[in-house]
């Protein structure tokens, strides 16, 4: 078995007439935490978007658990238990966060049918979750769709966690909650792949670390090396951690 | 139900409208035959419609071809009912309704067939492009009802009401047609089913789920693509059925039939908010209502009514009354 989970060799993705990714090699090792770090338009979401299957790779190869998914389809992709939270979060305003929850069981017809015991598990680590049980998703708060956004991806057992930017437009206090909340899926064994402009978030969570430029990874390491380094993170990122 | 999060505003609409003319109109039985014909409208014209918000909704497809399943659908009608010709000749309402299940039941199973077809030829390779889609749909309706002249003639085609449905109920001094009183249990019909499956069951879930924001459905490990086709396949023979219904209600058909219906069922689609069945129920009720109340009340502005009805509520809900979220 691979040490990485997730390995993207090479990979170049276009949207219309515009070259975003230029070669992207990035692997993510299995059990940690990975941020993927950059300036706004670096292509860290493009990059999530395109292991989705989202967006197509023009080029490359992405693996998953050593197979290659480069051209699969983005249902067969999260059937492989790679769940994705994106950007905007992707809730189903007008559906209860019970009917959001539900719709990721893939294995259950009904919320009868949902796993209890992980049920609790996720209502622990959000309570919001379980508060708004029966509320129409649109109607909460950003945190509390941050935290119904996460509850859904993991409602089942999934290998690979990818979440675009979970900290975005979030209070101290929630950013906290979701530290705490992505350290306890981390020690459940799940991978986590998460892309973050905040800093101290991403310190706090990450092992290891990759950074992105103009469509290209120009830094792969360990978080704590980037931590240590005040230069490196200067001519990375333009500041200092 | 998620009664919590329920705006119930909108529901308010169709009493309020009926009570607001009943003063205008002067005599309660007048009011009471045309608040029955208009709910009977209302209910035809939503089992046309709800069929098109779920496609515009879920597939984000402007379908201009609908109007040609309506037509399909009535066609199949007048074929099957004039083969049960003892059945419907007679007075008795359940003979009747032996005769015309069958019809209706005929009617979806070719209109629904046929929306595969529509689905897999004309409107698969324009996803995602409006434009494109409306001058398609526009071109499939033209080939459509010419096909439909080619099978049962251009012309006229009379589709009587059976025996057991001709005729009224009388309440009082107001007289209720039978056929109304049927046209608006078959609606009430089709809308528990709708609502059922769309409330209580996982493919209803990922109904409003892809109708919301058909990318994340995948994104969680479903084939929206599968989904198209049902909904193609369940909203064309809905039309087909709203074709049946409505060719009773005229008592007779043409090929261009569904194009003349279509304007309003665009009209309902609006009013109700574009993917919502919902609100597609309550623009069909209102938009039957005012075709009734007008046509008694100011018959020179009834054609105009339901444009004015549209602006109004637009006005207050420019997204019409139950928008769809991330819509």
């Amino acid at each position: 078995m691979s040490e990485n989970l997730l390995e993207l060799s090479g990979v170049h993705t276009h949207i219309g007439a515009y070259h975003i990714l230029h070669g992207v090699d990035l692997a993510v090792p299995r059990g940690q935490v990975t941020l993927l770090l950059g300036r706004n338009g670096a292509g860290k979401t493009t990059t999530l978007r395109t292991i989705m299957g989202l967006w197509r790779a023009s080029q490359g190869r992405i693996a998953f658990n050593g197979d290659d998914i480069t051209r699969l389809d983005t249902p067969r992709i999260a059937q492989l238990n790679i769940a994705y939270v994106p950007e905007n979060m992707g809730i189903f305003a007008d559906l209860t966060v019970k009917e959001n929850l539900l719709l990721a069981a893939r294995g259950s017809s009904t919320a009868a049918h949902m796993d209890n015991a992980r049920l609790s598990w996720i209502f622990d680590m959000f309570p919001a979750v379980d508060r708004f049980w029966n509320y129409p998703a649109g109607k909460l708060s950003g945190g509390q769709k941050q935290m119904v956004a996460v509850a859904r991806a993991i409602v089942e057992p999934r290998d690979l966690l990818i979440v675009d930017e979970p900290s975005k437009g979030l209070a101290p206090a929630i950013i906290n909650n979701m530290i705490a909340a992505f350290s306890q899926l981390k020690k459940s064994g799940v991978t986590i792949l998460l892309v973050e402009q905040n800093i101290h978030f991403a310190q706090r969570l990450g092992d290891t670390v990759a950074v992105m430029d103009n469509g290209r990874v120009v830094h792969a390491g360990s978080m704590a090396q980037l931590a240590e380094d005040e230069e490196l993170q200067q001519s990375l990122l333009g500041l200092a951690l | 139900m998620n009664w919590r999060g329920l705006d119930y505003k909108p529901l308010v609409l169709v009493p309020l409208l009926a009570l607001v003319v009943l003063p205008f109109i002067g005599s309660a039985s007048t009011w009471l035959t045309l608040t029955v014909a208009g709910l009977a409208m209302g209910m035809i014209i939503f089992i046309i419609a709800s069929g098109l918000t779920l496609i515009f909704g879920l597939m984000d497809v402007l379908n201009f071809g609908h109007g040609v399943f309506i037509a399909l659908g009535a066609f199949v009608a007048t074929s099957v009912l004039g083969l049960m010709a003892d059945w419907t000749g007679s007075g008795e309402l359940w003979r009747n309704l032996v005769a015309v299940l069958p019809a209706m039941l005929a009617a979806m199973l070719v209109a629904g067939a046929l929306g595969i077809v529509f689905e897999r030829f004309l409107v698969r390779p324009v996803y995602g492009n409006h434009l494109k889609q409306i001058l398609i749909t526009m071109g499939g309706a033209i080939i459509g009802e010419e096909l439909i002249k080619v099978v049962w003639g251009p012309q006229q085609i009379p589709l009587p009401l059976p025996a057991g449905m001709q005729g009224s109920w009388f309440i009082g001094d107001a007289a209720v047609e039978k056929y109304r009183v049927v046209a608006v249990v078959v609606g009430l019909v089709v809308f528990a089913g709708l609502a059922w499956v769309l409330a209580r069951t996982k493919v209803g879930l990922l109904i409003r789920a892809g109708v919301q924001d058909r990318e994340m459905v995948e994104a969680l490990g479903y084939r929206i693509r599968r989904l198209f086709i049902g909904v193609v396949v369940v909203g064309c023979a809905l039309a087909g059925l709203g074709g049946v219904m409505w060719g009773l209600y005229q008592q007779n058909v043409i090929p261009q039939m569904g194009g003349q219906v279509l304007i309003l069922i665009f009209i309902v689609l609006i009013i109700g908010g574009l993917g919502s069945t919902g609100g597609a129920l309550i623009g069909a009720l209102l938009v039957g209502l005012m075709a009734n109340y007008t046509g008694f009340l100011l018959p020179k502005v009834a054609l105009f009514s339901n444009i004015a009805l549209m602006v109004a509520i637009l006005l207050w809900r420019p997204q019409g009354v139950y928008a769809v979220g991330n819509r």
